[in-house]
């Protein structure tokens, strides 16, 4: 793992990341959650590592803590101990406005739920992550460059036809779709998928981890996956087992 | 990008943020109106205080006043003749004005005001307010004069004749009596005085009154219409007494006038306590005229002057109290002579507006409400933007342009409504005292034909961006409050 001040994390921009072997990682991290009084723990101290373009799922029962895990690495929230890096620097303790930016740029997030903005139609959904990275003034002038981007991405998904549809006049496949449109029109480095099938059929379920693999192959875009279906996890390179808040490895595919 | 997007959205998804904008409409709505008829009413009454008593007036201290009147509008027209239309010399004095209505005579304390109707005319519109103009009975072209109309002085002999007719009838009746020996009944003082006032009715008394509305008719409800009406105790061509005192020494003035027109100002204050009267006549019954080198020469206790521009008026004011010392004479504006009346209605404006303010402050309470429902309806939205790499003050901005959005459609709405109910107010009266079957703006209790209305542009700008910026404060906490949610925390809210 390099120790270098990575470009990425200066100016957190794609264009300027370097190619080290290790693409993200999360060193030692703990994180506990206060319920009342009581605090409870939910990571023990996981160390865990992705390479560029690896596909990575972790699996675990409910309540192992899988869940909070990727949000550490997404910078969703922050670890109690230990620190997440990428590229070798570490990010969980920048500045928030420079997070934000890292989140925006650097990481895809695909939720169980699919989390789309109910007041927004596919394609409006889609082009969010590029309407909050860009001025009004930018993205006015580029809208055009925007909206083909998103066009493109939504017909990769096959969901060309529903491109002015509402959240609620969808199927959950196809919610699932245009959220991973979503994640995908900002081109991340990394795709965090947190139970991508959890709330789908098999057959659909599927279709979307197929979709998920295509592009790891394809893009070479590295997917942290969480899911408790061993059967998907079984898509992904490599598989690590969280039990009780830590981690436990069970193969190594790549 | 997405803030607009996302207000846009919400304001045409949120129905219920639809009631903090209706809140918002009527409050804007309602102070434009009612600053619009306040003005309207301000500007009326101004109007009218200003046709009463001209731009400037110096009053003398003295209720004996000072003498020679032409010496000092003349004194005036070569100090500041270039800023003034005309100057006319008064006498005010305060009076009993009584009639007979009935068996009973009627008194009104009044303030009686010798006037010279030529010069009067060139400082104010005096003959507008008079009934005979504003009938027609008298074409505008007729200069003011204390001359009676055709009708009133054809209701004053046709008056003189029933009674000398009555007279007659007595005579008779008398006759008779004496004829049977009633002869030691004595006359009653009321039949004395009739036989002395048959020679002189049908004639004018010398002196000569206009004599405010009010003072002339009472208004009360119609037993059979139940609806105002107003009733005549007195009319042009009536005589009536006059109790005052005389200049010098006060001692108690008598005198019968003739009443030549009545007027309606539209100030009641006016209208019930003012009575004009042939200013000669006044100076010659207070013993206000005195020899002086072989001429006739009166006294006035006010000179009134009007100006070409009342923006000139401190510069007049400067070089007349620097000629009419203080000692002596007290020279004001109308505003200064009507400063607490003024001071009175502005204080009762500031009042209602900022109560009315509060209306539009409770409307921002609501905005408050509804945004924090909103902000708990989308805190898993908000989790989302924040996962897309949203900023805190980015989705702060959005709950913040929201209610600047809410504002400015809330106060948008709200000056169309209000400009609107302003612009169509009377035909509103109208229908309204149509459902309701009962006048709701009388002319008989607020002296307006229609109701008076003035937009002022400013009030209009600060009532809207008044409630837009109540708009956005009201919508800070909230903004706050979704800004510092946690994305995970945000993301998991069910």
């Amino acid at each position: 793992m390099t120790t270098s001040v990575s470009p990425l994390v200066k100016s957190a921009t794609r264009e300027s990341i370097s190619m080290p072997p290790m693409h993200v990682a999360a060193l030692a991290v703990q994180k506990s959650y206060r319920k009342g009084e009581h605090s409870v723990p939910v990571l023990h101290g996981v160390d865990i590592s992705v390479r560029k373009g690896e596909f990575l799922s972790i699996i675990g029962q409910s309540g192992s803590g899988k869940s909070t895990l990727m949000h550490l690495i997404g910078l969703l929230d922050t670890p109690d101990v230990g620190e997440v890096q990428l590229e070798g620097q570490r990010i969980d303790d920048l500045p928030a406005r420079t997070r934000d930016e890292l989140r925006n740029r650097v990481f895809g997030f695909v939720f169980q739920f699919y989390h789309l903005l109910p007041e927004l139609s596919l394609i409006e959904n889609v082009l969010t992550p590029m309407m909050i990275r860009h001025s009004i003034w930018n993205y006015w002038t580029r809208r055009r460059e925007f909206q083909d981007r998103a066009k493109a991405m939504i017909d990769r998904v096959g969901l060309g036809h529903r491109m002015t549809h509402k959240p609620s006049e969808l199927s959950g496949g196809e919610m699932q779709r245009a959220a991973i449109a979503r994640a995908l029109v900002a081109q991340p480095e990394i795709l965090l998928a947190d139970e991508p099938t959890g709330n789908l059929d098999a057959k659909i379920g599927r279709e979307i981890i197929d979709l998920l693999a295509q592009l790891n192959e394809n893009e070479q875009l590295t997917i942290i996956m969480v899911t408790h279906d061993k059967s998907i996890a079984a898509q992904a390179h490599r598989t690590v087992k969280l039990c009780e808040g830590r981690i436990e490895p069970l193969s190594d595919a790549a | 990008m997405y803030k607009l997007l996302l207000c846009q959205r919400y304001l045409r998804t949120r129905y219920i943020a639809l009631a903090s904008i209706i809140s918002v409409t009527l409050g804007v709505a309602t102070m434009i109106v009612v600053n619009s008829v306040m003005a309207g009413f301000g500007s009326e009454m101004r109007d009218r205080i200003q046709g009463i008593l001209s731009d400037i007036i110096i009053d003398t201290r003295s209720m004996n006043g000072e003498f020679d009147p032409e010496a000092k509008k003349e004194l005036i027209r070569k100090l500041v003749g270039k800023y003034i239309v005309g100057v006319t010399a008064t006498v005010e004095v305060h009076a009993i004005l009584s009639f007979k209505y009935g068996p009973d005579y009627v008194p009104h304390p009044i303030m009686l005001v010798g006037i010279e109707p030529q010069s009067k005319a060139d400082v104010g519109p005096l003959a507008d307010y008079l009934q005979s103009y504003q009938t027609g009975e008298r074409p505008s072209s007729e200069p003011l004069s204390w001359e009676l109309t055709p009708t009133a002085m054809e209701d004053r002999v046709k008056k003189a004749e029933n009674h000398r007719d009555m007279q007659r009838l007595r005579n008779e009746a008398r006759a008779h009596r004496e004829q049977d020996d009633l002869s030691m009944l004595p006359l009653d003082d009321e039949l004395a005085q009739d036989e002395k006032e048959e020679e002189e009715v049908g004639k004018p008394q010398a002196g000569r009154l206009f004599v405010g509305r009010n003072l002339t008719t009472f208004t009360q409800d119609d037993p059979q219409t139940h609806q105002p009406r107003t009733y005549e105790l007195i009319r042009p061509g009536d005589d009536v007494k006059i109790s005052t005192v005389s200049a010098g020494v006060p001692n108690p003035v008598h005198f019968e006038a003739t009443i030549v027109d009545t007027f309606k100002t539209g100030m009641s204050e006016y209208d019930s306590n003012l009575v004009y009267c042939n200013l000669e006549y006044l100076q010659f019954v207070r013993d206000m005229i005195r020899k002086q080198d072989g001429k006739d020469v009166s006294a006035f206790t006010s000179l009134q002057i009007k100006l070409k521009d009342y923006k000139d008026a401190p510069k007049v004011m400067e070089i007349l109290r620097a000629n009419f010392p203080a000692d002596n004479y007290v020279v004001k504006t109308w505003e200064q002579r009507q400063g607490p009346l003024l001071a009175a209605v502005d204080v009762e404006s500031s009042i209602l507006n900022i109560l009315l303010f509060l209306i539009i402050t409770v409307a921002g309470f609501g905005i408050l409400a509804i945004f924090f429902m909103i902000v708990v309806e989308k805190t898993r939205d908000i989790g989302i933007l924040k996962a897309l790499g949203a900023s805190s003050a980015g989705v702060m901005s959005i709950f913040l342009s929201y209610g600047l959005l809410l504002g400015v459609v809330g106060a948008g709405a709200g000056v169309i409504v209000g400009l609107l109910f302003v612009r169509y107010i009377n035909e509103i009266e109208a229908l309204i005292s149509f459902l309701t079957g009962r006048e709701v703006f009388p002319e008989t209790i607020y002296y307006f034909k229609d109701i008076p209305t003035h937009v002022e542009p400013l009030t209009v700008l600060w009532v809207s961006c008044g409630a837009v910026l109540i708009a956005v404060l009201a919508s800070v906490l909230p903004a706050r409050r979704a800004a510092q949610l946690r994305p995970v925390q945000a993301l998991r809210y069910e």
